[in-house]
């Protein structure tokens, strides 16, 4: 991944955290990488524990919500476990409002999501 | 490509009201300045904790009509001309596509379609505004957001 990439992954024990380099994810070019980088986590690495920490996001666009729901089925498809974290009020009221809070695992605190994976 | 630009302050009926006015080349990198402008003038009128929402609603309704109704063309435009207060923003946004009825817009919150990855944007638009109309045609969405009252915005002097 180069230095320009979407995402910031490191390991911990088994577990894959990724955290997300852009604080508005809006630029559609930036969201269609994002969902590339995203996917590749689980379709070429084969990471199976995968926490998605929000804690830089400041605002995202429903097209990245797209990418999300995508990386979300690929990894039901392919045995991966996926939770959200570290998602700010503002964040989580999109959840909430388009009901995708039904949809993903989410929880308060990387180290929750750590616990539970 | 046309561009347009109109920001006056102090013009029109409401004292303080600022118009800004954009036509806009039906690319998704085309309107991100001019979603700057309007929250950069919000702020500029006190405006706070309705940013967000507003931000949302401006995102989604132009990609909207850059993406499905000009389908990214570039013989089609989408201007969009937002009225700015101190208690009211207003924004009207048309594209030159051929429409659509929200009716047939799938529920986007339904069980069945929570996995489908697009459809949000119209429910994000209606949850973050208090008034939005399509007009009959369904190339011309009007919206409208009333500002909060400020908690605590009262003379503390002692």
């Amino acid at each position: 991944m180069g230095s320009d990439s979407r995402l910031s992954v490191s390991e911990s024990a088994e577990i894959s955290v990724v955290r997300f380099n852009d604080q508005k994810i809006i630029d559609p070019a930036a969201i269609e990488e994002l969902g590339l980088e995203l996917f590749a986590l689980i379709e070429k690495d084969g990471r199976k524990k995968i926490v998605l920490n929000f804690q830089n996001v400041e605002f995202l666009s429903s097209a990245a919500l797209g990418k999300l729901i995508t990386f979300e089925k690929k990894g039901k498809k392919e045995g991966s476990a996926i939770i959200l974290s570290n998602i700010a009020p503002e964040i989580f009221q999109v959840f909430s409002i388009t009901n995708l809070d039904k949809l993903f695992k989410i929880k308060d605190t990387e180290a929750d999501a750590l616990a539970v994976l | 490509m046309s561009s347009e630009e109109r920001a006056s302050p102090e013009e029109g009926p409401e004292a303080g009201l600022v118009t800004i006015e954009r036509t806009l080349p039906s690319r998704l990198d085309s309107y991100h300045d001019l979603i700057q402008e309007v929250l950069d003038g919000l702020t500029a009128l006190g405006w706070s904790s309705e940013l967000f929402g507003i931000h949302m609603a401006l995102e989604e309704s132009i990609s909207n009509g850059i993406r499905h109704g000009n389908k990214e063309s570039d013989y089609k435009v989408v201007r969009v001309e937002c009225r700015l207060s101190a208690e009211t923003f207003w924004v009207r946004i048309r594209d030159e596509g051929e429409g659509y009825d929200p009716d047939e817009v799938p529920d986007c919150k339904a069980a069945e379609n929570l996995d489908a990855p697009g459809g949000r944007g119209l429910e994000l638009i209606r949850s973050y505004m208090d008034a939005v109309s399509l007009s009959e045609s369904g190339t011309c969405m009007t919206m409208e957001k009333r500002r909060n009252p400020v908690a605590g915005d009262s003379d503390d002097d002692d």
